[in-house]
């Protein structure tokens, strides 16, 4: 779904296939990298280049690929002026950081790593500013966040930069934390996760009650990635990036992000006091503040970083006061800051790469020895001062404009005089870069002999000041660009006129007044300096340093208390909030009087429930003897077992009785090797703890099930039992739900089951082949052994058990469909045929005459239960969909035979194959244990005469 | 009728809660077993309580027929929760030969000496 915009996802996507290449390419050199990297820029801008008459003709593009329609999520893009504006800057600007790129970084440097970091970013960048979605957008936000937090950390030999991009991550990250929820909340108000429609939604976004909030979130999310006070404090730390990464991210990109959103949401967002008041202090306390910072910074790039901090106050005011003529203002000079800002970071960067000193006392008389350079710094820090003729002068009049007629709380001078103090400020440090870097006596004690760059080190700047000049000599250059931005920005037809005479206005007076001021303030900066120096100030890195450790310790301290290693302790805690939790929602509400009547108890079920009831307190009791405790256990299982045959499920009595049976066999097994008692550990209070934790958790499930036993419902079964003899061909209902009607389940079930078995043989294999076994080999066991370890009795009585027993279980399994029974329990009762061979006659005596692999019977199961459920395809039919027909055969009554039947053969085979491993690798670890293997199925055989007389010498 | 099973369920989990808040693994696998119980149990009945209505289709007359469903569902969970024991014993086991004591809490302080060899059942 396209109109127009075909190739914006292509665009969208070029820097991420770009940053595949540098990496590699870097083996070819660093041009070849460098040439590389600008490839998918070049490409990319020629395709904006394709579209944008029509985006300045006012036309909206947009593409779309859905993705999560279930979520509103789509891979959609639009391109507006203001979305093209600030493509056009990103690419631009990332074709003139990766020549700079090339030249400044030095040959220790990992450049292939550098410039896929940033065409990542500028991915990312790119993506915020054509995303139609706002879940996309968000997405490309926090990609902004990642990839500038490895391109700040770049040095990651620096302590600083490390320090810096986790800063820089902390913050625009949970900003951008925020802004999501923001952003879901103007979803949810406008009823579409697309900016075009949330676009068309002003009126109603601004008139519901969700709209502060929302405003607050998303102003979070921007704040912070515009590094607005109180945020401001991450962006000097960023300094701490190579020069090219803080001209890149400081100018066009990162910090503007916060900025486009502003202008993005604009139509829908602004024109309440809310933000009027919100945006507009926020921008102008940190566009003072900042650029005061900045007069007394020494290191160039905080300087500069400070100067960013300011002009991005100044915005984000503009936007704040919600006129369209200070969207215009805003527009514009956010075109005008990019150009001298680059500049002059990338000047900075070169003095740098020269002097090998950022530090302004050290520098000082540059014009000399690097003419050309100080001839680009001067022409873009002019502009950033805002002196005519230069393009920074233009906004910054119209700045002035807007401000002298703004009220705040209906007090008209404020906002004027706070603006003309910024203002004054901005040209204060301005001309500090000019006069205490190039300006005054040459030095001779530069750290490096200064001298100009090559030529592709200061073609890009130099580039820059072009444009600086072009602009600020001929605004109505940069009109239609404007126009469109600003047109777009406000939703409205605009037509504004950039001047540079615009006669005798307040602004102009007001201007006036900040050149001069700033002047003086510079000719007055060292006894300024040396006052600011002395005086107390807050220092932010000190401020986060000590929050971010009081975090850390908080959460440490809270995982440390919740989850300190103790099981048992987890375990508490869990019950016990579980507890709370069902009484408080319990208590909550109203329970509806009782439906059903009592059952009468007859005798022998008292006598059940108090053998029952007995047996489990004499665990608790006694469950440090660990024999006793599994005799007990074994008389629940019973008990519970005649509670399912009295309560009318047959099938469960079966089952539950038979694994009964393994699960002990199983214990005792494995008790063989443990410890044969508990010793005491716990301590009374403990003790007492946990009963009173269990005792609470038993009446409160005892109550619950009380209480929804005495009430009626509605069931779905009724459905099963009127289908399952026409729609399954059986009449146990039991069986027909297990293999037909929930037959997905029970094939995941099994699946589930066979992974237990395979998930212990593993694990047997790995105890056996690790520091265990060698423990094992060296434990004596015998002293617990009987002597006569294969009985005759036993022997004898399993051999003839076997066919019975098989017979059972093959005529258990037969029947599964009509009466109780089935795949489950038919497994289960072989199995207990099986493992009675294994304990009469011995392992070794049994493995030689055991035929089936136990692994591969778990997958002949799982694949015989597949295989029927697939068959179902052959005749168009869904997964697992049954059929059955009558069977008549000689001598046998007819008898019914599905498709089920099939099903339940699978399942019978995994139960069998998986207990059968279980058991195996459990009884192969006694193996290990030095049990001897025997070959006889007997120890003591009578009809060997030799044995007979010696019978104590084995 | 409904207050036996109720109050075996309730018995059943307290036991079991209370074990498994012990120390060693083998108490916490009585425990588990004791919940299994329980929970089948109380799964089972979610199907409300009938005698002798199996769910077993009869040919003749209009027979009631106790929820089939809820039988099923706890067939397999009863299965299921044999494997989960299985692999429980074994992964104790595996502890308990590797480290030479079978507690489950993860404290530095208290792999001392052989756990079988302590007094004090």
């Amino acid at each position: 779904m396209t109109n127009g915009g075909g190739l914006l996802p292509i665009i969208a996507l070029l820097p991420f296939l770009g940053a595949l290449i540098p990496g590699i390419m870097i083996r070819a050199g660093r041009n070849a990298s460098a040439a590389f990297t600008a490839v998918p820029t070049i490409i990319a801008l020629a395709m904006l280049g394709v579209l944008a008459p029509q985006v300045m003709a006012g036309e909206v593009l947009t593409a779309q690929i859905a993705w999560l329609p279930q979520l509103g999520l789509s891979a959609s893009f639009f391109l507006d002026g203001l979305g093209l504006l600030f493509a056009v800057m990103i690419l631009g600007v990332g074709l003139l950081i990766t020549l700079y790129a090339r030249f400044y970084l030095s040959g220790d440097d990992p450049m292939g790593q550098f410039y896929t970091y940033l065409l990542l970013f500028q991915g990312a960048m790119l993506g915020i500013v054509i995303s139609d979605n706002i879940l996309l957008l968000l997405i490309f936000w926090e990609l902004t966040s990642l990839s500038s937090f490895l391109l700040i950390g770049y040095w990651k030999h620096l302590p600083e930069g490390r320090q810096g991009a986790r800063m820089a991550l902390a913050v625009t990250g949970s900003g951008g934390l925020a802004m999501i929820a923001g952003m879901l909340i103007l979803g949810n108000i406008a009823g579409s996760y697309n900016l075009t429609d949330i676009l068309q939604q002003g009126e109603a976004i601004r008139a519901s009650d969700w709209y502060l909030p929302a405003l607050i979130l998303i102003l979070l999310g921007a704040f912070t990635k515009s590094a607005q006070f109180p945020f401001h404090f991450w962006l000097p730390h960023a300094m701490a990036a190579p020069t090219p990464v803080s001209a890149y991210l400081h100018s066009a990109t990162m910090v503007k992000a916060g900025v486009f959103l502003m202008a993005r949401m604009w139509p829908v967002l602004a024109g309440t006091d809310a933000w009027f008041y919100i945006v507009s202090i926020t921008g102008l306390v940190t566009m003072v503040l900042g650029a005061l910072i900045a007069l007394f910074k020494d290191d160039l790039k905080a300087l500069l970083a400070f100067s960013t901090v300011s002009h991005l106050g100044l915005l984000t005011m503009l936007l704040g006061f919600g006129t369209q003529a200070a969207a215009v203002a805003a527009v514009f000079h956010i075109i005008n800051h990019l150009t001298f800002k680059a500049a002059l970071f990338m000047t900075a960067g070169i003095v740098d790469h020269e002097t090998h000193t950022r530090d302004i006392r050290r520098l000082g008389g540059l014009a000399k020895f690097m003419p050309i350079t100080a001839l680009i710094g001067t022409v873009a820090a002019l502009s950033m001062a805002g002196i005519p003729f230069f393009n920074g002068f233009l906004s910054k009049e119209m700045m002035l404009e807007e401000a002298s007629h703004t009220l705040w709380f209906r007090n008209d001078w404020i906002v004027p005089v706070l603006a003309t103090l910024g203002a004054l400020l901005s040209v204060a440090y301005s001309l500090r870069f000019i006069f205490h870097v190039f300006a005054g006596p040459a030095r001779d004690d530069y750290p490096a002999k200064p001298h100009d760059p090559p030529f592709g080190m200061y073609a890009a700047p130099a580039f820059l000041c072009v444009l600086v000049l072009a602009i600020g000599i001929f605004p109505a250059l940069a009109e239609p660009v404007v126009t469109m931005a600003a047109s777009a920005v406000t939703g409205a037809e605009l037509h504004p006129h950039l001047k540079l005479w615009h006669g005798v206005t307040p602004a102009l007076f007001m201007s006036i007044i900040a050149v001069a001021g700033g002047a003086i303030l510079l000719g007055l900066h060292r006894p300024l300096d040396r006052a600011w120096q002395a005086a107390p100030r807050p220092e932010a890195k000190a401020i986060f340093d000590a929050t971010m450790a009081g975090a850390v310790a908080a959460s440490r301290a809270l995982t440390e208390g919740l989850h300190n290693g103790a099981i048992s302790r987890y375990l508490a805690i869990f019950v016990a909030a579980t507890v709370a939790l069902t009484w408080i929602a319990f208590s909550g509400g109203t329970l509806s009087p009782p439906t059903r009547p009592l059952l009468p108890v007859a005798p022998v079920v008292m006598v059940g429930w108090v053998l029952l009831v007995a047996a489990a307190a004499l665990v608790v009791f006694n469950h440090r003897n660990r024999f006793r405790a599994l005799v007990l256990i074994g008389i629940i299982g019973l008990m519970i077992s005649g509670g399912f045959v009295y309560l009318s499920a047959p099938d469960l009595a079966l089952t539950q009785i038979s694994v009964e049976t393994v699960t002990i066999m199983l214990l005792l097994l494995a008790l063989h090797f443990l410890p044969k008692t508990t010793p005491v550990e716990s301590s009374a209070g403990l003790r007492l703890r946990d009963g009173a934790i269990a005792i609470a958790a038993g009446v409160g499930v005892a109550a619950l099930t009380m209480a929804f036993l005495m009430r009626d419902f509605d069931s779905i079964s009724d459905y099963h039992l009127a289908n399952s003899y026409e729609g399954g061909g059986g009449t146990n209902v039991v069986n027909v739900i297990l293999v037909d009607f929930r037959g997905y389940d029970t094939f995941g079930e099994i699946i589930v089951l066979g992974i237990a078995g395979l998930t212990i043989f593993a694990l047997m294999e790995a105890l056996l082949s690790g520091p265990a076994a060698r423990r094992l080999r060296n434990t004596d066991y015998s002293q617990d052994r009987s002597r006569d370890r294969h009985p005759l009795m036993m022997v004898v009585a399993t051999r003839a058990m076997l066919p019975i027993a098989t017979m059972v279980g093959v005529y258990i399994f037969l029947r599964g469909h009509n009466q109780p029974g089935g795949g489950f329990v038919a497994g289960l009762v072989i199995s207990i045929a099986l493992l009675m061979q294994y304990m009469a006659s011995g392992f070794g005596w049994t493995q030689t005459r055991q035929r089936v692999e136990y692994h591969s019977m778990i997958g002949w199961g799982v694949l015989v239960a597949g295989l029927t459920g697939a068959a179902a395809w052959l005749g168009g039919a869904p997964f697992l969909t049954s059929i059955y027909g009558y069977i008549k055969l000689p001598w046998i009554e007819k008898f019914g035979l599905g498709s089920a039947f099939l099903f339940d053969l699978g399942v019978f085979l995994t139960v069998l194959g998986a207990v059968m491993l279980m058991l195996y690798s459990l009884s192969r670890i006694a193996r290990y244990a030095g049990e001897t293997v025997n070959i006889e199925p007997m120890d003591y055989d009578p009809s060997l005469k030799s044995e007979l007389k010696k019978p104590g010498e084995e | 009728m409904e207050l036996l099973v109720a109050s075996s369920v309730g018995v059943l989990t307290a036991g079991g809660v209370y074990l498994i808040l012990r120390l060693r693994a083998f108490a916490v696998i009585l425990g588990l077993a004791l919940l299994s119980y329980a929970v089948n149990v109380f799964l089972f009945s979610t199907g409300r309580l009938m005698v002798n209505a199996p769910p077993i289709l009869q040919k003749y007359g209009d027979a009631s027929y106790t929820d089939p469903l809820p039988q099923a569902l706890v067939l397999t969970a009863i299965v299921i929760s044999f494997g989960m024991t299985a692999v429980l014993v074994m992964i104790a086991l595996g502890a308990f030969l590797e480290a030479d004591h079978d507690r489950i809490d993860m404290d530095d302080d208290t792999a001392t000496g052989p756990a079988g060899e302590e007094p004090g059942a």
